[in-house]
């Protein structure tokens, strides 16, 4: 069976889409991913979508959950990459993909996956001086 | 003003790996039109709404997609056709939000949307047949 590639980079897991998705496929991603953030404790999630060229509502709602699944795991999703005129149909199509943190490049994605796993980190540290 | 066709073809969907093959194909007219980037993106996204329908409700069947002229204006018709159950109210199937499966019943109101004329005929028993037309200004 057709499956995306899912790559480990430290606490990440990076998953790069260069084909055209269809249900299946979408859905196999779905649920490897989620697979993987467990097998591997990630910390985030990375999805370049810059060679996607469309997304309708099933794949617009396969990214949704694997941005609130990801998070009930206690991993951030960061779509980024998507093409505008991806992201003008979507709108229109009426899935403004609530939910999804993006990012414009994979670049920007990786620091705001960053930030988020400080922070959070700081956050720990100051519940545990307040416990002092 | 007449509208000729200029080109067409049919393409068969009975599985899910059908429809690659179809969104690439039409994406192959709209270039032909001479759509923006923004307008093929809209009607590929249409054609892969419909083509989910087409294989979910519908059993699988067949897609014609025609390169069409009118005056000066390019355009891409893709029709949709099966020989499934059919939709038993048509207005309740086009509104917002509203679903017989498990999705969030985006799919006909929202293709709607992205597309410049939309036609939907179906009958109980015999089958469905959705017309979409993007021109290429449109």
């Amino acid at each position: 069976m057709e499956r995306i590639p899912i790559l480990k980079m430290g606490d990440f897991l990076l998953v790069t889409i260069q084909v055209d998705l269809y249900d299946q496929l979408a859905e196999n991603l779905e649920s490897d991913l989620i697979n993987t953030v467990k097998k591997y404790s990630s910390k985030g999630v990375l999805i370049d979508i810059s060679a996607v060229s469309i997304i309708d509502s099933f794949m617009g709602r396969i990214l949704g959950n694997i941005a609130v699944m990801s998070k009930i795991m206690d991993a951030q999703t960061v779509v980024v990459g998507m093409q505008p005129a991806v992201a003008i149909t979507l709108v229109e199509l009426g899935l403004p993909l609530n939910g999804v943190i993006s990012a414009l490049n994979v670049e920007k994605g990786m620091d705001l996956l960053r930030a988020k796993m400080y922070n959070s980190d700081d956050e720990e540290q100051y519940d545990y001086d307040d416990n002092e | 003003m007449t509208t000729t066709t200029t080109n067409k073809e049919e393409v068969f969907i009975v599985r899910e790996q059908d429809v690659v093959p179809l969104r690439n194909r039409v994406k192959d007219y709209a270039i032909a039109a001479g759509m923006s980037i923004l307008n093929q993106t809209k009607l590929i996204t249409a054609t892969s709404e419909l083509v989910r329908n087409l294989l979910k409700y519908g059993g699988g069947g067949r897609g014609l997609i025609e390169a069409l002229v009118i005056g000066r204006d390019n355009g891409v018709r893709v029709t949709f056709i099966d020989n499934g159950p059919g939709i038993a109210d048509l207005s309740l199937a086009m509104k917002d939000g509203y679903s017989t499966g498990k999705s969030m019943g985006l799919g006909l109101p929202g293709t709607k949307r992205l597309v410049n004329e939309f036609a939907i005929q179906s009958e109980l028993g015999k089958g469905t047949t959705v017309t979409i037309i993007k021109w290429k200004n449109g």
